[in-house]
């Protein structure tokens, strides 16, 4: 019921007065409503659940996560390699 | 696609359970409160590489599993109705009621229709202006933004063919709840993220300072999950109960004010009966009174509704974290999701479900 998955959008458009949105999920397209993220811009990221775009996707935190993990990933090899030569 | 593919990296996720094993030194028992997570950890077998003092317990949120019995009853008796077309989600529509699902009732003559999105049904109703046209309307936050959209687009056009049949319900006053129970432990949750993304973070940290638990907002990829735990454990073997926002992409501390705005125009906070686990204060979402003609539960008289709950299904004790799938003697023999008992055995978010699909048999 919540399943919510990220859609990149390519054209805005309005049906009535609905700000509406073409998506692009990897190749499968559909619409949404941009009620609620008025802000997104075509090539834009976007949550979508039940035909709603829920928020923007922030590409400045999911680039900060991934180096956060991926420097804890690296930092565990790091250990595991110096814990097989102890 | 990009925002999923990242945060299922194998490496990141061997990492992640290497450090929680290596966090971990007491027994914790942590609840993801989402119905999609549990079906995320269970698809992805996060429950059977976790530390063993790790305790992983499902929680309510599967909106279709708590929807009470009395709502989808009165959603059959509704679509039985001259004229009436019922509108709802796809899993909504395969809940057993007393007397059978609204797809039953659609093979009984009723006019049932699948939506993707609450707005079809605005549509429908222009479409049909002879017909009634009556959505379902459940979810939790994350779904609410949608289905008031929906009220306030046919409402302001006056659509007079059109109503709603309300049961929405609110996460926090459910995680109050649990964190009540005397016969269940939970030392930290993993917040819905989704839910959040309408919500906020900050709403969360009441609960957090009232019970002393850490609450993690976490995301639905393998990734995002671990990392979920491995926040949630390092806040506890810390003794630092506080909100972490781990769904940074998605999360703000706010969450969308806008569909807040929407929401509070169209809905009003109520108490709700959740199925299996009875009435929590203040945790429903139901049409404002200056909307009564919009409300189909006033606008269809269809008498008195009295639920029958199958005897054996213990599906409330499941969601309330109490007991697992396994232990209900009807799981996997009388109930199956070709011939589901309980709620939580239809919903692709139930814990019934998940653990049959993925082969869980104990209740380790
Ligand atoms: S297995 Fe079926 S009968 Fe048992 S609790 Fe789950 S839904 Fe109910």
């Amino acid at each position: 019921m919540c399943l919510a998955i990220p859609g990149r959008i390519t054209e805005r458009y309005a049906d009535g007065d609905l700000p509406m949105a073409r998506i692009d999920y990897s190749g499968a397209v559909a619409t949404a409503c941009l009620s609620y993220t008025p802000e997104a811009q075509v090539g834009d990221y976007v949550l979508v659940h039940a035909g709603f775009a829920l928020q923007v996707l922030d590409e400045a935190e999911a680039a900060a996560s991934l180096r956060e993990l991926t420097r804890l990933s690296a930092l565990m090899e790091a250990d595991d390699e110096g814990g097989a030569g102890a | 696609m990009k925002h999923l593919d990242e945060f299922r990296d194998p490496a990141l996720a061997r990492a992640l359970v290497e450090r929680l094993k290596r966090i971990t030194t007491r027994p914790w028992t942590v609840m993801e409160v989402c119905g999609g997570q549990t079906h995320s950890i269970l698809r992805h077998g996060i429950d059977q590489v976790l530390p063993e003092g790790l305790t992983l317990l499902h929680g309510p949120g599967c909106p279709v599993c708590v929807t009470p019995l009395e709502t989808i009853d009165r959603a059959v008796a509704i679509a039985m109705q001259p004229g009436v077309i019922l509108a709802s989600f796809g899993d909504m529509l395969r809940v057993p009621g007393s007397h059978g699902s609204l797809l039953e009732a659609r093979s009984r003559g009723a006019d049932v229709r699948m939506v993707y999105s609450p707005l079809e049904a605005v549509t429908l109703a222009r479409a049909n202006p002879d017909r009634e046209v009556v959505f379902l309307a459940i979810g939790f936050e994350t779904t609410a933004p949608g289905n008031a959209m929906a009220a306030s687009e046919a409402i302001d056009a006056r659509l007079t063919n059109y109503s709603q049949l309300v049961s929405h319900v609110l996460v926090p006053p459910a995680m109050a709840a649990i964190l009540d129970d005397e016969h269940v432990r939970v030392d930290a949750f993993l917040a819905a993220g989704h839910v959040c993304t309408i919500t906020g973070w900050r709403l969360y940290e009441p609960i957090s300072a009232r019970y002393g638990v850490p609450i993690v907002v976490t995301g639905f990829e393998p990734v995002d999950i671990l990392d979920g735990f491995m926040h949630a454990v390092e806040l506890l073997e810390a003794g630092s109960p506080k909100v972490a926002n781990r769904y940074g992409r998605a999360v703000q501390a706010d969450g969308n004010p806008i569909a807040q705005a929407v929401i509070d125009r169209m809905y009003e906070v109520c108490g709700r009966k959740w199925r299996g686990i009875g009435v929590i204060p203040q945790s429903g979402l139901k049409l404002r009174p200056a909307y009564a003609a919009w409300d189909a539960e006033q606008k269809f008289d269809v008498g008195d509704i009295t639920p029958q709950e199958p005897a054996e299904c213990i599906a409330g004790q499941v969601l309330q974290g109490r007991l697992k799938p396994a232990d209900c003697p009807a799981f996997g023999t009388k109930c199956t999701p070709q011939t589901p008992l309980g709620a939580t055995m239809v919903s692709s978010e139930g814990a019934c479900a998940a653990w049959y699909r993925y082969g869980r048999k104990s209740a380790t």
